[in-house]
């Protein structure tokens, strides 16, 4: 038996390396946006520009999964910062390979509204960060090569070389270093159409949370602006049970307070 | 008043179990009159206030209250000074929940026209370049609402009638003053019932009331003709963008009251790019006329969704008469922001918005959150 876990466990960087860049790609999607059945975070997110000068949104963000990893999910998010977004909140029910329902609480007026979502490449808050790369992007979107393994810090990686099909996205072409052993994504590259350094992601502090690598805090940073969003994933939990009927109008309209403290 | 200081000790120590938050702003809105002074004859503000809101949430176990109370200084003494804008309890059951008290409802899809949204509004705040949160006045009411697995259902009951704030005939060119108000004497009663119907948001509204705003007998005095209306709107994904349908029927009832009314609306929203968004509308209001509405509301952020350049515009096609709302917003910080808007009113003198064709306004709102 445990002759064959130490030839299993030779065989797993093999394995690894094997692997198609679209191979690798699903299995970050999955590590990365689809863990647990469901997930509760307090997200914190600092907007810094390049003069330093800081600015602050806070909200809790619920996902839950319909099924397997690549499919679709139902994302809560309920504002807390800054002042005037503060009880607003926002659903999204995402599906891959089309565009995403969204609906928005706007409490001044008490009012719930559906919002156009085909703008999936466009700031998430005003950040750094785009609704894709909150809350994931189409595998199918991008061809995806493996171009060759380096490290990253202690960690081994496997470098992908992703590019959009079509002419539509923001970026001409992105790396990614994904860890062979998490398969989170601990950089990210992304390269504007003329091939000029554009974007750049890290995975600042990993956790392990129920078990689960967990990535707690992050960064996305404009090369071309020289501005930067730090973001920190606070009470991060995995597996709580969040029923399907908490994704409705109704509690968009009274988020309860067990899921979104 | 003794009665409610012994209610307020008898919740003291229910308060110290909750937990409560105290919120609010400080506010500076002033719009200047860029065509003619008021009727009245104030030469330079259509609008000059201070404002300070306090806002209290409190929850303990299933209930909350929430309260929402303003104190303004009104240079141009013309308004009232302090206002409870909402203040309600919420219980929160399995499949149910229960509001009571002073709270805003809004119904339906259009932006700045209402097909069933039949609740009391403030057109004049809309026009003197307040920020859009007053464009709703709370109703004192009941609202229940349930959600078995079939739909969902919002009941809304009010012992007594709330109207819509019409613009002060001393404040705008609105023709003549009221020589009375008759205000109706009993309540009102409405319901919403509504579900996904294949991806689509679907709903039904049921209204029993009085007109929201007054219409003039022919003794010249104002009254609340009484009303019941019924629709239902559809909002789903088309295309690259949302599109919202809705309908509604309006029946009058009593002396001298105003023939029936169809409302049609049809309006789609898209962002053809990065925070740019484009809402195209077009209502239909049908009567003994028919009144055709074409609308718009463009709006594109900047420096990271921090300064917001906004347009709203509608044109009644066979009159010319139109409304036009350029605003600039800015956050100077997570707590500070200012907006520089104008209202341009156009058109000729029996139209809606061609009446305050006198009344040009440009405005400003300065706001400190805490």
């Amino acid at each position: 038996m445990k002759r064959w876990i130490a030839i299993l466990a030779l065989l797993a960087p093999l394995s690894a390396l094997a692997l198609t860049g679209e191979e690798v790609m699903k299995k970050s999607q999955a590590a990365f946006y689809y863990p647990g059945k469901d997930f509760k975070a307090r997200v914190l997110m600092k907007l810094v520009n390049k003069d330093g000068h800081e600015r602050v949104r806070e909200m809790t963000m619920l996902r839950k999964n319909a099924g397997e990893a690549g499919g679709d999910q139902k994302y809560f998010m309920v504002f807390f910062q800054p002042a005037d977004v503060k009880d607003m909140s926002f659903m999204i029910h995402k599906y891959p390979a089309r565009d995403d329902d969204r609906w928005m609480f706007i409490p001044a007026i008490n009012m719930v509204k559906r919002i156009a979502a085909q703008d999936k490449r466009s700031s998430f808050v005003g950040s750094d960060f785009t609704y894709e790369d909150v809350s994931g992007r189409d595998i199918e979107d991008d061809t995806h090569a493996v171009e060759r393994d380096e490290k990253v810090g202690a960690r081994d990686c496997i470098v992908v070389k992703s590019t959009p099909k079509s002419g539509d996205a923001d970026f001409g072409h992105k790396l990614t270093w994904v860890d062979k052993a998490s398969f989170l994504p601990v950089k990210e590259e992304q390269f504007d159409r003329k091939g000029a350094p554009y974007k750049q992601f890290s995975a600042d502090e990993v956790s392990d949370v129920k078990g689960r690598p967990t990535v707690v805090k992050r960064t996305m940073k404009n090369l071309q602006t020289g501005h930067r969003t730090e973001v920190a994933y606070l009470k991060t939990d995995y597996d709580l049970g969040i029923e399907d009927s908490l994704f409705s109008e109704r509690f968009l309209r009274q988020p309860p307070r067990k899921w979104t403290d | 008043m003794d009665r409610l200081t012994a209610a307020i000790l008898l919740l003291l120590p229910l308060s110290a179990q909750a937990e409560a938050t105290l919120s609010g702003f400080a506010q500076q809105n002033a719009a200047f009159n860029t065509v003619a002074a008021n009727p009245d004859g104030q030469q330079h503000h259509k609008w000059l206030e201070e404002r300070i809101r306090l806002k209290l949430d409190a929850g303990a176990g299933d209930w909350r209250l929430s309260l929402k109370g303003d104190i303004a200084y009104d240079h141009l003494g013309r308004q009232e000074e302090t206002e409870l804008r909402e203040g309600y309890a919420d219980y929160v059951a399995g499949n149910w929940d229960l509001r009571v008290g002073r709270q805003v409802v809004t119904w339906g899809l259009g932006d700045l026209v209402f097909v069933n949204d039949v609740w009391p509004k403030d057109h004049e705040a809309m026009f003197a370049g307040r920020p859009m949160e007053y464009l709703k006045r709370g109703v004192d009411a009941v609202k229940l609402s349930a959600y078995p697995e079939f739909a969902s259902f919002e009941l809304v009951a009010s012992p007594e009638f709330r109207e819509s704030r019409t613009p002060d005939s001393l404040r705008f060119h609105t023709g003549m003053p009221a020589l009375a108000t008759l205000k109706p004497r009993r309540g009102e009663a409405g319901v919403r019932v509504y579900r996904d119907i294949a991806g689509w948001d679907a709903a039904l509204y049921l209204y029993r009331g009085y007109q929201r705003t007054p219409s003039v007998r022919s003794d010249g005095v104002f009254h609340y003709p009484e009303l019941a209306t019924f629709g239902a709107s559809l909002s789903g994904r088309a295309g690259s963008g949302v599109l919202n349908l809705e309908l509604a029927r309006y029946d009058f009832s009593g002396i001298e009251a105003p023939p029936s009314q169809t409302r049609a609306l049809a309006a789609w929203q898209t962002q053809p790019w990065e925070d740019f968004s484009l809402n195209l509308q077009y209502y239909v209001e049908r009567d003994i006329r028919t009144n055709n509405t074409v609308g718009v509301r463009a709006t594109q952020m900047f420096l990271h969704q921090t300064l917001r350049l906004s347009v709203y515009a509608s044109h009644r096609l066979h009159d010319g008469d139109s409304f036009v709302n350029p605003e600039l917003r800015y956050s100077f910080t997570d707590r500070l922001w200012g907006a520089l808007g104008a209202n341009l009113f156009d058109g000729t003198a029996t139209g809606p918005f061609g009446q305050l064709s006198r009344d040009d306004n440009l405005y400003l709102q300065v706001r400190y959150e805490f």
